[in-house]
């Protein structure tokens, strides 16, 4: 158990191990996502059990969106690492001779890292590899209620790392507190908007930049398709997306479906067939899907269920076992708008589907609600996607499938709104834990005389014509030839 | 009578009106109005046009609020928005552009764009000292970005807060952009809002506040603060026209009143008197003999100010180090150009961003040990070193950690829009200036399309151990392991 006092000390020693220029260096860096690529490969076994263990996820599950994701972030990484490093020029206007300009990326110091409970591998190793590529020290808090994982990462992470620049505190709200009480160079926090909220506050006393990756209700807007084969697919899509993702519990994770009343039943139909198929006739022998994280989850969702019209609305599954924390895939149709199901992010295996007179309605309706972190349209109407396009706005939008988007490295993951700010994955990750710091660099020989006072019209003529970049219009003025319009006004 | 009758009209700008406005202009915004490529142009040109129409206006509120030298006027805040407006103008099109982005193997087929859009209702709180462009500045990004924007200038330079309100009410939508003037009560109101964004340029007292505020809605912010950006001269410099850099990024800056002034200066022992000497002679021939008769030095803005740099500068210990300088005129608010040799590590004026005319000088034995001492405080804003010494100049560059750094001049970098202007750690966060401002004020939205083909049932349960290799291998993105998987039997 660490003390208040136990925790400075470290970080302060931490801060010195990075003041000494330790991790800033390329071969660090490197050998760092390599020490990352090993642990992944060497201890898959354990992660795919603590996985188990934690959330009941599927070792297929497991590799996709946490195990393999990283390998394929870190590999990346390494790969791009030299470009991102390198020194970016930055055009300077042609009247500055002798000067060069450039952006040099740098890292920004002793950053923080909170991860969550439902991807706990994952989104503690994707941000600590963009930290640890951009040259940070890194803290990372890994989320308690993912206890195997958790202690997992704290005693395989200093084994594969430099234990003197990455450190792993485990622990519950309390530690997360003291955390962010602390002075960071950056804090990156996944989570709920609600404890969101309470790192930012933390972080403003300490001018602590953060990214804050939190959640919302991520719809999926489901469009009539002509062909019963893009019918399936979409179906499998939402599905997978749904059920197949942590059952449910991830930030980007369907939240719920919009669809044309006259196509709600053949959906339903095709989706009651597609979940047999994914997940099996007992979903919960075949450990298909993943299982609720904890009682407290459990009853929440529970709960949610209990509200009268909501549990009318029920069209499939429904059944729940507290023993096992397992929920079956379980479908809505229509329940209340105005109950707390419809209105908080529900991160369970509960699959309402709203029904809408006309599909494009389903713009005012995402509208209404706040940003979401993802949505998804499953449509080949062209105008019906520009619409969408233009006239929503979430953290990002995918057409005709859902999820894929996490496995990007080309595009940035985050929200915007209620759903978050700032982005990582790819470049991003690098970028959002660096300092792009702008250099000038001048020469002696050339300077403009008009710069320094005492001013007269003749400078401030000068000024006007260098300024609007008018090197002819300067010419003349130094020859005497041009005469200033609006002189110095004698005030 | 006539009291009780203004008062009457001076409505009060509390929570409530905040809010009310707040709702006006997101339902200008939701209507889609500020969206478009014609309404950012049109604003952008308006703007362009007020600054062109009114420069002698302002010249004139600047003079008054600040005793602003003229070219000082027209070269940092108004040529500066207005290149601001045309290089927007001229790039709009380009930046509003959505950009294409190279998919994988692992989400093969599809193809993707990240898609900038506006944030929505965004909120600028500017400065007093340059407080024309500190409010146009962000306001030309958050309109190119499409957003519906409140500006609330400074009521320390009370005359410029005026004129923008009325030129913003005569040249731009009002349903859109709006301009609340006021001071803390006002500023509290607009804060408790729920914004888009929030941009604030000021001191870090206040953007602890303000980031504070934005918490409770989650909202992003930019945070232009400031530090004690240091310069270091190196010995074998030319130290006329080091010093002639120095002074106009100093005094010729405000009156050292920039968030980019010099601060303080390190030198070497042997450098030092010599150094001071340069920076006399060019004192004396840019200002006079009597400079607090120039007319080409701003004044300190007010009496807060005017006390606590005269503070600074009689500090026991302190004041005995005046070397050049040291006059101040109550009555005027002026306090002329002052240098500082060897003043103690820990004083009052080397503790606080000095923000004025007076220039303290540090001395080292070795001009690598200023290094030490920079890297000591909080990171400035700006940082700057003379020297032509290859070795230092990289060693600089690389340890030295701040908003942004110059090599052998000072400030000029503020000009440069290709580069991000904008602070880190204590000196702020988040950066602006050409395509920066656009990228501030708005979202980047990821943006893929996929096919209903070619989908991979790998994806999905029921999981087999065929998946997860095939899996495994599509996500190590080699070609031969995918083949492999595809091809062995499970």
């Amino acid at each position: 158990m660490e003390t208040l006092g136990d925790l400075e000390v470290h970080l302060e020693g931490m801060r010195e191990y990075y003041r000494g220029g330790n991790t800033r260096g390329a071969p660090w860096r490197k050998s760092q996502l390599q020490g990352l690529l090993r642990l992944l490969e060497e201890r898959e076994a354990e992660m795919f059990m603590a996985l188990e263990h934690d959330l009941g996820k599927h070792p297929v599950e497991a590799y996709r969106d946490e195990i393999g994701c990283a390998k394929k972030s870190a590999n990346y990484a390494l790969g791009s690492l030299k470009g991102w490093m390198s020194t970016q020029k930055a055009k300077l206007p042609l009247g500055a001779v002798l000067t060069t300009a450039e952006i040099i990326p740098e890292p920004l110091g002793l950053v923080l890292i909170i991860s969550s409970w439902n991807v706990p591998i994952g989104l503690s190793l994707e941000p600590l590899i963009g930290a640890l590529a951009a040259g940070n020290a890194v803290v990372l808090k890994p989320s308690e209620l993912a206890p195997r994982c958790s202690s997992l990462l704290a005693n395989a992470l200093p084994a594969y790392l430099d234990s003197k620049a990455v450190k792993v505190i485990e622990g519950g709200p309390a530690v997360s507190e003291q955390l962010v009480q602390q002075k960071w160079d950056k804090i990156l926090f996944t989570g709920s908007a609600r404890v969101g909220r309470m790192v930012m506050a933390a972080a403003a006393n300490h001018l602590t930049p953060v990214t804050l990756e939190l959640g919302g209700k991520c719809p999926a807007v489901l469009d009539s398709l002509s062909s019963s084969w893009d019918r399936e697919v979409a179906i499998q899509r939402i599905l997978g997306a749904k059920f197949g993702a942590c059952a449910g519990q991830a930030c980007i994770a369907v939240d719920y479906v919009l669809v044309e009343k006259r196509f709600s039943s053949i959906s339903l139909e095709l989706m009651k067939v597609w979940i047999g198929k994914m997940f099996g006739e007992n979903p919960r022998e075949s450990r298909t899907m993943a299982r609720i994280v904890n009682k407290h989850h459990f009853l929440r969702l529970k709960t949610l269920l209990e509200d009268p019209n909501v549990k009318a609305s029920i069209v499939h599954g429904g059944s729940m076992d507290e023993n096992s924390l397992f929920i079956e895939p379980t479908i809505l149709l229509d329940p209340p708008l105005e109950s707390d199901f419809m209105q908080d992010e529900i991160f369970g295996p509960l699959l309402p589907i709203i029904t809408l007179k006309k599909i494009e309605d389903s713009i005012n309706f995402i509208n209404s609600r706040p940003k979401p972190l993802a949505v998804y349209v499953f449509t080949q109407n062209d105008s019906l996607q520009k619409r969408m396009v233009a006239e929503t706005s979430s953290g990002s939008l995918t057409f005709n499938d859902a999820v894929i988007q996490y496995l990007a490295d080309t595009l940035p993951f985050g929200g915007v709104g209620e759903s978050g700010m700032g982005n990582y994955h790819g470049k991003f990750s690098f970028d959002t834990f660096s300092h792009h710091k702008a250099v000038m660099r001048r020469g002696f020989l050339v300077d403009f005389w008009f710069r320094f006072p005492p001013w007269n019209d003749h400078k401030l003529q000068l000024f006007r014509s260098l300024y609007v970049f008018d090197y002819l219009g300067v010419l003349l003025t130094v020859l005497g030839l041009k005469k200033s319009k609006q002189g110095l006004s004698r005030a | 009578m006539a009291g009780a009758a203004q008062e009457e009209d001076k409505k009060l700008f509390d929570s409530g009106a905040a809010s009310t406005l707040v709702g006006e202009l997101r339902d200008a915004f939701a209507s889609g109005a500020t969206r478009g490529y014609r309404w950012r142009e049109s604003q952008l040109r308006g703007l362009l046009k007020m600054t062109d129409d009114h420069e002698q206006d302002i010249v004139a509120a600047l003079r008054s609020d600040l005793g602003k030298p003229e070219p000082e006027s027209v070269l940092y805040e108004v040529a500066m928005v207005r290149n601001a407006c045309k290089l927007a103008l001229k790039e709009l099109q380009h930046w509003m552009m959505p950009e294409k982005v190279k998919t994988s193997l692992t989400t093969f087929p599809s193809s993707a764009e990240i898609v900038s859009e506006p944030l929505g209702v965004v909120l600028i709180i500017s400065a007093w000292n340059y407080p024309y462009l500190l409010s146009l500045d962000p306001v030309v990004g958050a309109i190119a970005a499409g957003n519906a924007v409140v500006l609330k200038p400074s009521e320390l330079a009370p005359a410029t807060s005026a004129l923008i309100a009325k030129l913003v009410g005569e040249y731009m939508d009002s349903s859109s952009i709006r301009v609340v003037e006021g001071a803390v009560a006002e500023a509290t109101a607009l804060l408790e809002q729920k914004w888009d964004k929030i941009f604030y340029t000021g001191n870090g007292r206040v953007g602890r506040i303000v980031m504070a505020a934005a918490a409770k809605h989650l909202t992003p912010v930019v945070l232009e603060l400031g530090g004690k950006s240091p310069v270091v001269v190196d010995s074998g410099v030319n130290l006329q026209i080091a010093s002639r850099r120095i002074i106009v990024g100093k005094w010729g800056c405000n009156n050292g009143q920039a968030c980019v002034s010099p601060d303080y200066i390190i030198t070497t022992r042997d450098l030092a008197p010599k150094l001071v000497d340069a920076l006399k002679n060019e004192l004396e021939m840019f200002y006079g003999k009597n400079p607090l008769e120039s007319k080409d030095l701003s004044r300190i803005v007010n009496s807060n100010h005017f006390n606590r740099l005269t503070k600074l500068m009689d500090e026991d210990k302190v004041s005995d180090k005046v070397v050049y300088g040291g006059e101040r005129d109550p009555t005027k608010l002026q306090i002329a150009p002052t240098i500082l040799l060897d003043v103690p590590r820990n004083c009052l004026i080397m503790n606080e961003e000095i923000f004025g005319p007076l220039l303290p000088i540090l001395t080292v034995d070795k001009v690598e040990e200023s290094f030490d001492i920079i890297n000591s405080g909080g990171k400035p804003l700006a940082a700057y070193i003379f020297t032509n010494d290859k070795k230092l100049k990289e060693h600089f560059v690389k340890n030295v950690s701040a908003g942004g750094l110059v090599v052998n001049d000072t400030t000029v970098h503020v000009a440069v829009h290709t580069l991000p202007f904008g602070g880190v750690g204590q000196s702020g966060m988040g950066a602006y200036h050409g395509k920066f401002s656009f990228d501030a004020f708005s979202h980047k939205k990821a943006v893929v399309y996929r096919s209903f083909m070619g989908d991979a049932a790998m994806r999905y349960p029921p999981y087999t151990n065929g998946k997860l290799r095939l899996m495994k291998a599509l996500l190590g993105g080699s070609i031969l392991d995918i083949l492999r998987a595809i091809f062995r039997r499970s």
